[in-house]
């Protein structure tokens, strides 16, 4: 499958990255090539087979609904670039 | 053409909390009002490396849910991460269900002015709430608070099947009400517990397809909802009779100003992603544990109604009242069994307890007092304690400060007189008043009696005995 | 004697002896690491004045006759993708740099309830995207055989670690083959367990279905021993699985006589080098002479789990990286004027140019129109690769591979292409595409003195048949008796 330019801007976007302009034409290429190499899977007929979705069979495995407090909530905010009054400070979000 | 020629088709995507003790994918509390960021973990802030457990209560609750909808509950399910980026989803992924929901095509019946109608249930999934942004008053910017990041919701999404605000306005009480039963959510509207995405669309009548639909998120209050399905159908009939098209938008209801306005921006290319999330397994309910579930079931409103109807001879338009709540409902049989007298239990709630509720715009599960305080006052007033029209004083108290009705009747004195010498210096102190009332009596008007028996109450301030005051006033002026 | 060349049972039995004791052992490789350090940058973070004072309490238990776990005071260095609490992780990103971990991953509470000593931080491909660990944003690690070449990745830093003894053993990650290909071009051991076997809570998720925590050590013993500390159920990782508890040392010396060795042609055909052909051929009748049956046989997944893994453990990626977000941890952007471009500007500072290649090519692959076309039909494939691991695990105990195509390759003589360096994972992604448990042992040097390293797999579970069949080649081959890393510059 051949990517657009717009297109990879748009998949960018979505992943919520920048590409610089220099660098789009590189990524480009990159991800054609890539792409070219994984479409040995389309080559395949799996038409008649299940999907795997992880490496075990494991089925059901839950957990009580019993409260086990973390006692160091501080330490989960230690790493904010900005915090006040116990919260994550970030630019002002308009709703 | 006018609103007349068109129709309108709504539907609802209801979210709804679930009121387990902990989070749906980590141990932490799901308590509301707790200060911000203290009931949070590696897993529901999104730290590196942590990783979900799902809480085996979430399964169960949606699955009632599904039951009491009369939905099919899908044996292979499994989570899906929805991938989008704001600032309130911490793992920039919610984990919810694509095509494999726990609950699929379903349907609850609503009474409408046309009768009885059944309202479609595409699905109910399961899947986790987002955190919280607050407004920082002094800094001029945002404050994200995770402790609702992780909190379990089930989504409960119906069919276009409502052609008015009325009967979304009734589906919505009837889910409500049906997950109170079940005891799934409290559907705190105002804690934001249960709340609804509504898309309204509209079509000229007749017409098989359907019209472009719009959204409005987040709305969580009935009345809000009722006035935003009206105003956004007559918006778009306006906009179709000018000629133009309604474009797909995600829009915002202002309470204030009674408008909706478009969300631009952010949505314009929506693409979530899903795929299975590798770090849960899939959910495979057997047909035992489904049977576990239904059998745990407790007795819906519509049983309940029915059963009232028989066994209480209630009529219909009242057993509606009582069993359009749990709270109510289960209010009316506790203070029923403890008074003894039910009957006199169901016409408070369906008069004087109602009628508070609507006049204060209270939700039932909010009524201060309990069974038993209830139950006391009946008891009192059978007893002869007190008078009804005392009763419904100290009801007005019970809703006011609530505590046992004996003590407020004691510490307001309004215990009533029985005493045989009492009521009788008051009745010939009133006959003493009112010689033209002797008067009328003797010429046959028999209404006499009424009159100064109301002035025998008004003198005594409402606690004299009316049935002994009537006869005693009988026999003195039969004299 | 050198402290820092004896393997951790060796160390183990010299403690129990009191010939050493565990500031001994802690302040000889501490003096290794000032000397050999500067020139593998294998570390990220060392953590050398905690790791002393944790060697006296634990000499100090000793002396007072305590009951304490056999491991410890044993040093262990730990990849920078595994969460230790109170200490950096910055799984070698800029993203990460100044991370410090707000809890232990459940590996860590396991390798802290031995006593085990953590002598720091190893370095990785950012995020464990690479093959050469030159995706490293702090540092390029060298190969101690040959400081001009990679020593392999993302484990580099472990791998590397191990080979220079800096550490006794260490613990990597492998979504790819990121602890067998560097083990091998290191020529040490390494192992990838069972997926599910070893927990994931607290290891940085690149490809959750993937990845898995295993170990680096020198011999095959002290893998045994280290597996014993990290394998077991739970129940924070729902995808981690109850086997019992096992003695995984139990299995060594025993007889692998008629044992069947299935060797895979389609891993030793066209693209690998003809010196790693040879060993392969050497291991095959060292096996012979062992007693087991060795034969070829055809299993076609070498390339097509390849494809599928590009397709699977980007698309995982890019959603696994989306909290990297610049909002409550990690590098926040000086450049931006809402929320918007704080999010997005951060992610494209903060991310390396390898790690937003896979999030874009991830991103790509689950978007809506492509869906069916790269990430189903990667699952159905993945579907099809199990059955005929399958099938091959029905007529052999084991397979027989070698781990990398070529030995070690020059720094920066890959880094350019990403194609070519997706390459070099060629005969280790299937074992995680299906799950499998994978070790790599050295089995030789090239004409260049350059170790090659061979991939035992084994069936879902059967770690004990392949660290026997591992173990019975090392004690006839002994190859750390012949071999030694030189720390010369260029071949």
């Amino acid at each position: 499958m051949q990517v657009s330019r717009e297109e990879i801007l748009h998949i960018a976007d979505l992943a919520d990255l920048n590409i610089e302009e220099e660098k789009i034409d590189k990524y480009l290429l990159n991800l054609q090539d890539i792409l070219n190499f994984a479409n040995i899977v389309n080559k395949q007929d799996v038409s008649n087979l299940e999907i795997t979705i992880g490496s075990n069979e494991a089925k059901n495995v839950f957990r009580k609904d019993e409260v086990k407090v973390f006692e160091n909530t501080e330490s989960l905010l230690e790493n904010a670039p900005k915090k006040e009054q116990n919260m994550f400070k970030i630019p002002k979000v308009i709703n | 053409m006018a609103r007349d020629d068109y129709e309108i088709v709504i539907g609802l995507e209801v979210h709804a909390e679930l009121s387990t003790k902990t989070k749906i994918f980590c141990n932490c509390k799901t308590a509301f009002g707790a200060r911000p960021n203290t009931q949070i973990c590696p897993v529901c802030t999104a730290m590196p490396g942590a990783l979900p457990v799902l809480n085996e209560k979430v399964v169960e609750y949606a699955v009632k849910a599904g039951l009491a909808t009369n939905c099919e509950i899908e044996r292979n399910s499994k989570n899906d991460r929805k991938n989008y980026f704001y600032p309130d989803t911490p793992k920039a992924y919610q984990i919810s269900q694509y095509d494999k929901p726990l609950c699929i095509g379903g349907n609850i019946e609503i009474e409408t002015s046309n009768g009885t109608k059944k309202i479609g249930i595409t699905r109910i999934h399961i899947e986790d709430d987002a955190g919280k942004l607050n407004h920082d008053d002094l800094g001029g910017g945002s404050l994200v608070d995770l402790n609702r990041a992780g909190v379990p919701l089930i989504e409960i999404v119906s069919e276009p099947d409502m052609r008015s605000s009325e009967e979304a306005d009734k589906y919505l009480k009837k889910l409500k009400s049906i997950l109170e039963y079940i005891e799934v959510s409290d559907c705190k509207m105002e804690e934001g517990s249960l709340r609804a995405d509504v898309n309204v669309s509209v079509r000229k009548k007749g017409e098989k397809a359907f019209g472009q639909r719009t959204e409005m998120k987040n709305m969580n209050s009935f009345r809000s909802i009722v006035r935003a399905i009206d105003y956004e159908a007559q918006r778009q009939i306006d906009v179709i009779e000018a000629g133009r098209k309604i474009s797909q938008e995600t829009l915002r209801w202002d309470e204030v100003s009674g408008k909706t306005f478009s969300m631009r921006d952010k949505e314009n290319a929506e693409d979530y992603r899903y795929f299975p999330d590798p770090d849960l397994v899939a959910i495979k309910l057997s047909e035992e544990y489904i049977q576990n579930v239904k059998n745990s079931l407790p007795e819906l409103p519509e049983s309940r109604k029915k059963r009232y109807l028989e066994q209480y001879n209630l009529s219909e338009k009242d057993a509606k009242i009582i069993t359009s709540s749990k709270y109510l409902s289960d209010l009316f049989e506790k203070a029923g069994e403890i008074s003894g007298n039910i009957k006199a239990v169901g016409n408070w709630i369906i008069s004087d307890i109602s009628r508070i509720l609507n006049e204060t715009e209270q939700d039932p599960i909010s009524i201060p007092f309990d069974a038993k305080q209830l139950a006391e006052l009946v008891m009192l007033i059978d007893k002869g304690t007190i008078s009804s029209s005392i009763g419904k004083k100290v009801l007005e108290e019970l809703f006011e400060n609530p505590r046992s009705p004996e003590e407020i009747i004691k510490e307001k004195g309004w215990i009533q007189i029985s005493d045989e010498g009492a009521i009788k210096e008051i009745v010939l102190k009133i006959l003493e008043a009112n010689p033209q009332s002797i008067a009328d009596f003797k010429a046959g008007k028999d209404r006499a009696i009424g009159f100064l028996v109301g002035q025998a109450m008004k003198e005594t301030k409402g606690k004299a005995n009316p049935q002994m005051l009537n006869k005693m006033f009988l026999e003195e002026l039969n004299k | 004697m050198d402290i820092t060349e004896l393997t951790v049972h060796e160390l183990q039995q010299k403690l129990k002896n009191k010939e050493l004791t565990a500031v001994q052992i802690v302040k000889a490789y501490i003096d290794r690491i000032n000397e050999k350090e500067p020139k593998v940058d294998a570390f990220i973070t060392l953590q050398l004045e905690e790791a002393l004072k944790k060697a006296e309490e634990i000499d100090s238990k000793i002396a007072n006759g305590e009951d304490i776990s056999s491991l410890a005071g044993i040093p262990i260095g730990i990849k920078d993708n595994i969460c230790t609490k109170g200490v950096k992780t910055t799984c070698a990103s800029k993203m990460l740099e100044n991370f410090i971990a707000p809890y232990d991953a459940t590996v860590m509470e396991k390798i802290n309830a031995e006593e085990i000593i953590d002598l720091g931080k190893l370095n990785m491909d950012e995020f464990a995207m690479g093959s050469s660990t030159e995706y490293s944003y702090f540092k390029k690690t060298k190969n101690p055989w040959d400081l001009t070449r990679i020593p392999g990745g993302s484990s580099g830093g472990p791998a590397a670690a191990v080979a220079a003894n800096l550490v006794p053993w260490a613990l990597g990650t492998d979504t790819g083959g990121s602890i067998r290909q560097p083990a091998a071009v290191c020529g040490v051991v390494g192992l990838k367990p069972t997926y599910g076997l070893v927990s994931r809570y607290g290891v940085v998720a690149f490809a959750s279905s993937l990845d898995q925590v295993g170990t680096f050590t020198k011999d095959v013993e002290d893998c045994a021993k280290l597996l014993n500390v990290i394998a077991g159920r739970d129940e924070k990782d729902t995808t981690s699985v109850d086997v019992g508890k096992k003695d995984y040392t139990q299995s060594l010396g025993k007889e692998i006589k008629g044992l069947k060795i299935g060797v895979p042609k389609e891993f030793y055909g066209e693209g690998i080098n003809q010196e790693v052909k040879n060993a392969i051929l050497n291991a095959m009748e060292e096996y012979k002479k062992l007693g087991a049956e060795v034969e070829e046989f055809s299993l076609d997944v070498a390339e097509l789990s390849l494809a599928t893994y590009y397709i699977i453990a980007c698309a995982e990626a890019s959603s696994n990286l989306g909290r990297y977000d610049g909002i409550r941890y990690g590098y926040r952007t000086k450049n931006y004027n809402n929320v918007r471009e704080l999010m997005k500007n951060s992610r494209s500072e903060g991310f390396g140019e390898e790690v937003k290649r896979r999030i874009i090519l991830g991103t790509y692959v689950l978007s809506s129109g492509y869906y069916d076309a790269y990430y189903k039909k990667a699952q159905q494939v993945r579907t099809l690769v199990n059955n005929k691991f399958n099938e091959a695990f029905k007529k052999y105990d084991v397979l027989l591979t070698p781990t990398s195509p070529t030995t070690a390759f020059k720094l920066g003589e890959k880094s350019t292409n990403p194609l070519e360096m997706y390459l070099s994972d060629i005969c280790t992604v299937s074992v995680n595409i299906a799950g499998l448990p994978g070790i790599s042992i050295p089995c030789g040097v090239d004409s260049k003195g350059l170790p090659i390293g061979m991939q035992l797999i084994g069936n879902k579970f059967s770690e004990e048949t392949i660290l026997k069949v591992a173990y019975a080649y090392e004690k006839q081959t002994k190859f750390r008796e012949n071999y030694k890393p030189t720390f010369k510059e260029g071949v």
